[in-house]
């Protein structure tokens, strides 16, 4: 009841640390008003540098717990811990502002981090080369494809300059082949600016080719299951044996989770 | 990652990305604006033509229903007279006047009942009613509290156009997806910044929308009121033209006033309002780039 009322102070529950993993959950418990626990007693550390996948199959709480660690939301119980500052989050849903076009959509996320006008500029162009797409940033959002978009979108999390990106089933939308794409896009972007990446997804295969760990994650109500390391180095091709393997063992391991639900009713 | 294998990912990257974007082809203005003139040009054609029609079967006497020529020739001795063109002046001054005074006004009240849980819950649903009640319903109340003055003109345009641009604040402000305040918070936009920046462009075109409708009522009103209080000292509007006309019995005058109000309606709408609903909505993509 205690932890429900600070929740409800609004005040934020994230706290930022100076040492340690960049992001740990402890005893993360939430639920929304008097529904069962949609997370209940959620641990994780993620290391600096790491890329950890969440696996959980649709509607187990991976969006709630993304929206936890970005302070969008308090945990019902637990804490959370993120290191140097605010992560930044790509959201699942194309998220761009649809009266800017792709400069202007990452021009405002420089702009509220208090960044000057001529360095705006500048930076949202580097940001636009990094994500490829140097010449699409007059573009406006319905001119984009929906793997531009996400890039765009890739760009503007960029530009928070936060180590920790959160990525909420960033390529769910988007066709195999363009996700192939991007899933390379975003591991060469990850190595070159260093990043933390909390990555979620349903897709078993997804989680083996981008991680560096996969923790799975059971339903209703969510909490960790099992963890796998991935020790296939990158370059990785999510069609490769190397994959395919892991992914098929991780593919048992939440059938069996998910039959359980099954049998109960 | 070597470097082939970077600038392999980059060209397979630009290929999708040209085979996944239209290329728009970009029309001429002219032929766009042409296309959208003509069909209604074409049928107020058509119109005037079965107009002289009917006119010619002799059903009615001319001075109960002129013909085409006799309506243009009122409106050229009014023109002539310049009582034509003081009386649009009037009434655009009044109704434009009238429309900002509207849009000062029903802005921050649209924002207020907007983002207000208790305001919405006290205010909304007379907002709402207001916006059915016929403004001309006020007129003889607006008369007898401010006299035949211009007060009682503006009275009546502010009652019809306020509640219209307030409404459209209003539902703006609710179509805007709660995605895109999450968004901004992640972003780091809070309060004024996060208003600023997500809010009102958010609710962009829920507002024009209501701007639009705001400026239709705030004509509407007007011609009631010019039409119904008619004094020398409020000097000649396009209504009180109108009405001069009916007590001459000059028919002519009648439809010739009739024809003036719903030129100038129509010529606001498609000079102003028009292009500015169509340029929001084509920003976001929300309308063909074409007609
Ligand atoms: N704001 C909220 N209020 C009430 N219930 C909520 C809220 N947000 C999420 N839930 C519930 O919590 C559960 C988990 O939702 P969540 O969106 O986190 O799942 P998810 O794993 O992201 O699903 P998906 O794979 O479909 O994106 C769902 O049952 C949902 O109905
Ligand atoms: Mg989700």
């Amino acid at each position: 009841m205690m932890s429900v009322l600070q929740g409800e102070r609004g005040a934020s529950q994230v706290q930022v640390v100076t040492a340690g993993p960049a992001v740990s959950l402890r005893g993360v418990t939430k639920r929304f008003g008097t529904a069962p626990n949609v997370l209940e007693d959620v641990s994780l550390e993620v290391a600096e540098g790491e890329f950890l996948c969440i696996l959980g199959a649709s509607g187990c709480g991976k969006s709630t717990l993304l929206g936890l660690v970005a302070d969008l939301d308090q945990p019902t119980s637990g804490s959370v811990e993120v290191r140097g500052g605010k992560p930044s989050l790509m959201f699942q849903e194309p998220a761009l502002f649809p009266w800017l076009t792709a400069r202007e959509n990452v021009e405002l996320a420089l702009r509220l981090t208090g960044a000057g006008k001529k360095e705006r500029r500048a930076r949202a162009c580097d940001l636009l080369a990094l994500v490829r797409l140097k010449d699409a940033g007059d573009k406006r959002v319905h001119e984009l494809s929906g793997g531009m978009r996400q890039r765009v979108a890739m760009a503007r999390s960029l530009a928070q300059d936060s180590h920790v990106l959160l990525m909420d089933e960033p390529f769910a939308a988007l066709d195999a082949i363009t996700r192939d794409v991007l899933h390379e896009e975003l591991v060469r972007i990850r190595e070159s600016q260093k990043l933390t990446v909390l990555f979620v997804t349903h897709n078993v295969r997804e989680a083996v080719r981008l991680g560096d760990r996969v923790v799975l994650l059971s339903s209703r109500p969510g909490r960790v299951v099992q963890q796998y390391a991935v020790d296939i180095g990158q370059p990785r091709r999510i069609e490769s044996p190397e994959v395919s393997h892991l992914s098929v063992a991780i593919t048992e391991d939440l059938r069996t989770e998910i039959r359980r639900h099954g049998g109960h009713s | 990652m070597t470097v082939q294998a970077t600038d392999d990912l980059a060209e397979l990257e630009a290929g999708l990305d040209a085979l996944e974007t239209e290329r728009t082809q970009k029309t001429s203005r002219v032929r766009v604006w042409w296309a959208a003139t003509w069909p209604p040009l074409l049928f107020v054609g058509a119109l005037i033509g079965f107009w002289q029609l009917v006119f010619n079967a002799h059903l009615q006497p001319s001075y109960r229903f002129p013909s085409p020529g006799q309506t243009l020739t009122s409106l050229r001795d009014e023109w002539d007279s310049g009582d034509l063109q003081k009386a649009v002046w009037n009434s655009v001054r009044r109704g434009g006047l009238g429309f900002l005074a509207s849009l000062a006004i029903g802005t921050p009240l649209g924002l207020l009942v907007g983002r207000v849980k208790s305001v919405r819950r006290a205010v909304g649903p007379i907002l709402s009613g207001l916006q059915s009640l016929p403004s001309v319903a006020w007129v003889p109340a607006a008369v007898l509290w401010f006299g035949t003055s211009d007060k009682t003109i503006y009275f009546v345009v502010l009652l019809g156009a306020v509640p219209s641009i307030a409404n459209g604040m209003i539902s703006g402000l609710d179509q805007v997806p709660p995605l895109f305040l999450r968004v901004g918070r992640v972003l780091g936009a809070r309060g004024l910044a996060s208003a600023r920046h997500v809010l009102l462009p958010a609710a962009l075109p829920g507002y024009v929308g209501g701007l639009r409708q705001g400026w239709a009522f705030s004509w509407r009103s007007l011609m009631a009121a010019e039409l119904i209080s008619r004094t020398p000292e409020l000097g000649l509007g396009v209504g009180q033209l109108l009405d001069q006309s009916r007590e001459a019995s000059d028919i002519a005058g009648v439809i010739a006033g009739i024809f003036t109000i719903l030129v100038i309606g129509i010529a606001i709408e498609l000079c102003l309002f028009a292009p500015l609903e169509r340029r929001v909505l084509r920003r976001r993509g929300l309308l063909a780039a074409t007609v």
